[in-house]
C-alpha cells in the first residue's frame, strides 16, 4: 500500500500508471470484442476513409476500421509482452538463484551459457529463433523470452550472491531451515524490488521487439491486427492515408513511454540506491 | 584477463548455436537458392550442388570443416551470392560501421550538452523540458521515427529521402552522406536520449560529491568546477553506455536499413536467414558477435582506465 501511494506521489509514476491502465483497458476491451466495429470486417465501399464520427481513426485499404484494429492490436502486443516477460522472469530467476546458491561449476556453466546468449545482438537472436520456429504469436513469445532471460539471470544472481553471504542466511542455516526455505524466503523475497523494476522496463522492451518483429512480417500474422503490422502496411499509403501510420505509430510510442515512466518511478521508490547504477 | 580467456569459449558457443539453429530452419538451402527452378534439377545435379556447398555431410563434419576453414580465414561460400562469405560481409560492413559512427557522433554531440545543461539547471523548467524530450526519445521505436521523418519530409516539404543505388563514402562523399543522414538521425535520436539521461544523472551524482564541494569552497568558478572537476568523472557512465550502444549498432540496424533501402549488415543477415544461406548466416553472426564482444571488452578497459578505483577482479 505504501509503495502504491509512493508511486502515485511520483510524477512519472502517476503519468506512467495512467497510461498503462488506459492501455490495459483498451487491450481488455479489444480482446473481449468490445470495439467500435469488427476489426476484421471489410467495409469495401469505405476504403481509405479519413477519420470522422463513424470511423474515429479512419479505415485501411480493405475498409477495416483502424480504431478497432488498434484496440485488438494493443491486446495482441500486450499478450506477447506479458507472456514473454513472465517466462523470462521465471527462467531468469530460477537460473540466477540456482547459479548463486549452488555456486562453483554450476554458476560458471549457467553464466557462460548466458554470456553466449548475450553475445548475440537481441534482434538478430529473435530473428534466428523466429526463422527456426516459423513466424507467429507463440514464436514471438518464445523469442523475446529467450533474449531477455540472461538479463533476469544477471539481475538475480548478483544480489542473490551477496544476500547468501549475509548473517541472516547463516542464522537460518543454524536454525536448521531447509535450502528451499532459505532460497524462497530469504533470497527471493529480498529480490522482489529489483525484479519488479526490471519487469516493468522489460515490458517496454518486449512491446518494442514485438512491434519490430511484426513490422518485418515475422510476428503476428495477417489478417489478425498488430501494431507493427499496421505500421508496415501503412508505408505505401503514407501520402494518401497518413492516419494509417500516425495512429499505430503513436500508439506504440505511448505504450512504451508508459512502461518506461512507470519503471523509472518504481526504481526511485523501491530502491533509491539503484538510481545511480542503472539510470 | 579472465574475461579474455573466456572470449574464445563464448565465440565457440555462439558458433555452435548458430550452426545448429540455421540447420533447424525448415526447408533446404538449394531449393531456397534456385526457387522454382530447383524442380528442374536431376538428383545428380542436386547432389553435386550439395557437395559443392559442403552440405552433403552430417552436421558435425560440416561444423569441423567450417571450424578448420575459419582458422584459415575461409568462412565458406555464400549460396545466394556465389562468392566467399568474408567478401560479402566486408562489402557490407563499411556502411554499417559508418552508420554506427554517425549515429554515435549525433548522440554525443546532442546528448552530452543536453544532459550537462539539465544537470546544472536541476529542478528548473528547462531541466524538466530536457527530461521530457529525452524520455519521449527513449520510448520512440526507430521504425516509428523513420516513418514519421519520411512522412514529414514528403508531406511538408515535398522531399523524399535519397534512395536508389548506394554510393560508398570514398566514391561520392556528398551523395553518401545524403543517403546516410536520415538513417543516422533516426538511430541517433534514441541513442542521444539515453546519453542525455545518463550524462544528466552522472553529472548530478558527481556534483554532490565531496571533492566538488572542496573545489567550490576553494573558490573555483562554477564553470571551472563543471569542466575540470565534475565532467571527467561524469564521463565514465557515458563512455560505457555509448560503447554498448555502438556495439549493438555494429550488428546492423535491420529495420532502419529496410526502411531506407540501405545494403547494410542487418538486412544481409535477415535475407540470409530467410534464404537459408547457411554459410553466410554462420559467418555474419560470428562476425557480429565478435565485434560486439570486442567493443564490450574495450568499454571495460576504458572503464578501468577512466576510474582507477575500479578493479575488474571485483566483478
Amino acid at each position: 500500500m505504501a509503495t502504491l501511494r509512493a508511486i502515485f506521489a511520483h510524477p512519472s509514476g502517476r503519468i506512467g500508471g495512467a497510461i498503462v491502465a488506459l492501455y490495459l483497458l483498451l487491450a481488455v476491451l479489444g480482446m473481449l470484442g468490445l470495439t467500435p466495429h469488427n476489426p476484421l470486417t471489410q467495409h469495401r465501399v469505405e476504403r481509405l476513409h479519413a477519420p470522422d464520427g463513424t470511423y474515429w481513426m479512419g479505415t485501411d485499404l480493405f475498409g477495416r476500421d483502424v480504431a478497432s484494429r488498434l484496440m485488438t492490436g494493443i491486446g495482441q502486443s500486450f499478450i506477447v509482452a506479458f507472456f514473454s516477460v513472465a517466462f523470462a522472469t521465471l527462467a531468469g530467476t530460477v537460473l540466477g538463484l540456482a547459479a548463486a546458491w549452488f555456486g562453483r561449476r554450476w554458476d560458471g556453466l549457467v553464466m557462460r551459457i548466458m554470456d553466449v546468449v548475450l553475445a548475440f545482438p537481441a534482434i538478430l537472436l529473435a530473428l534466428l529463433i523466429v526463422a527456426v520456429a516459423g513466424p507467429g504469436t507463440s514464436t514471438s513469445v518464445i523469442a523475446i523470452a529467450i533474449v531477455y532471460t540472461p538479463i533476469f539471470t544477471r539481475v538475480v544472481r548478483g544480489p542473490a550472491l551477496s544476500l547468501k553471504a549475509r548473517e541472516f542466511v547463516d542464522a537460518a542455516r543454524t536454525f536448521g531451515s531447509s535450502a528451499g526455505y532459505i532460497v524462497t524466503r530469504h533470497l527471493l523475497l529480498n529480490l522482489v524490488a529489483p525484479l519488479t523494476v526490471q519487469v516493468t522496463l522489460a515490458l517496454a522492451w518486449a512491446l518494442l521487439t514485438e512491434a519490430g518483429l511484426s513490422f518485418l512480417g515475422l510476428g503476428t500474422q495477417p489478417p489478425a491486427a498488430s501494431l507493427g503490422l499496421m505500421l508496415s502496411d501503412s508505408r505505401n499509403l503514407m501520402e494518401t492515408a497518413p492516419w494509417l501510420m500516425i495512429f499505430p505509430g503513436v500508439a506504440i510510442m505511448i505504450s512504451i513511454l508508459g512502461f518506461n515512466l512507470l519503471g523509472d518511478a518504481l526504481r526511485d521508490v523501491l530502491d533509491p540506491k539503484m538510481r545511480r547504477s542503472i539510470a | 584477463m579472465r574475461r579474455l580467456a573466456t572470449f574464445p569459449l563464448v565465440l565457440l558457443g555462439v558458433s555452435i548455436v548458430v550452426f545448429l539453429a540455421i540447420r533447424m530452419v525448415p526447408g533446404d538451402s538449394i531449393t531456397a537458392m534456385l526457387g522454382t527452378e530447383a524442380g528442374l534439377l536431376t538428383p545428380q545435379q542436386r547432389d553435386a550442388l550439395a557437395a559443392y556447398f559442403g552440405i552433403d555431410q552430417p552436421w558435425f563434419i560440416q561444423y569441423w570443416r567450417w571450424l578448420l576453414g575459419l582458422f584459415q580465414g575461409n568462412l565458406g561460400i555464400s549460396s545466394t551470392y556465389g562468392r566467399p562469405v568474408l567478401d560479402v560481409i566486408l562489402e557490407r560492413f563499411p556502411l554499417t560501421l559508418e552508420l554506427a559512427l554517425l549515429s554515435m557522433v549525433i548522440a554525443l554531440v546532442v546528448g552530452m550538452p543536453a544532459g550537462i545543461f539539465a544537470a546544472t539547471h536541476n529542478e528548473k523548467l528547462s531541466d524538466l523540458g530536457v527530461r521530457v524530450v529525452a524520455m519521449i526519445g527513449q520510448s520512440t521505436p526507430n521504425f516509428v521515427l523513420a516513418l514519421l521523418i519520411i512522412y514529414t519530409l514528403s508531406a511538408g516539404f515535398g522531399v523524399l529521402p535519397a534512395m536508389g543505388e548506394f554510393s560508398p563514402l570514398w566514391q561520392d562523399p556528398r551523395r553518401n552522406l545524403g543517403q546516410l543522414l536520415l538513417p543516422a538521425v533516426t538511430l541517433g535520436f534514441a541513442f542521444a536520449a539515453s546519453v542525455t539521461r545518463i550524462s544528466r544523472s552522472a553529472m548530478l551524482d558527481v556534483l554532490c560529491d565531496d571533492y566538488v564541494r572542496t573545489a567550490r569552497s576553494k573558490g573555483v568558478s562554477a564553470r571551472g568546477v563543471i569542466w575540470r572537476h565534475a565532467l571527467p568523472n561524469a564521463l565514465i557512465p557515458v563512455v560505457t553506455l555509448s560503447g554498448i550502444e555502438f556495439g549493438y549498432l555494429l550488428g546492423g540496424a535491420v529495420i532502419v536499413e529496410q526502411i531506407f533501402a540501405l545494403p547494410g549488415l542487418g538486412r544481409m543477415v535477415l535475407d540470409a536467414i530467410l534464404q537459408r544461406d547457411y554459410a553466410l548466416v554462420q559467418g555474419s553472426v560470428l562476425f557480429i558477435a565478435f565485434n560486439f564482444m570486442i567493443v564490450n571488452l574495450l568499454v571495460d578497459l576504458a572503464y578501468v582506465a577512466l576510474d582507477p578505483r575500479i578493479r575488474l577482479s571485483e566483478h
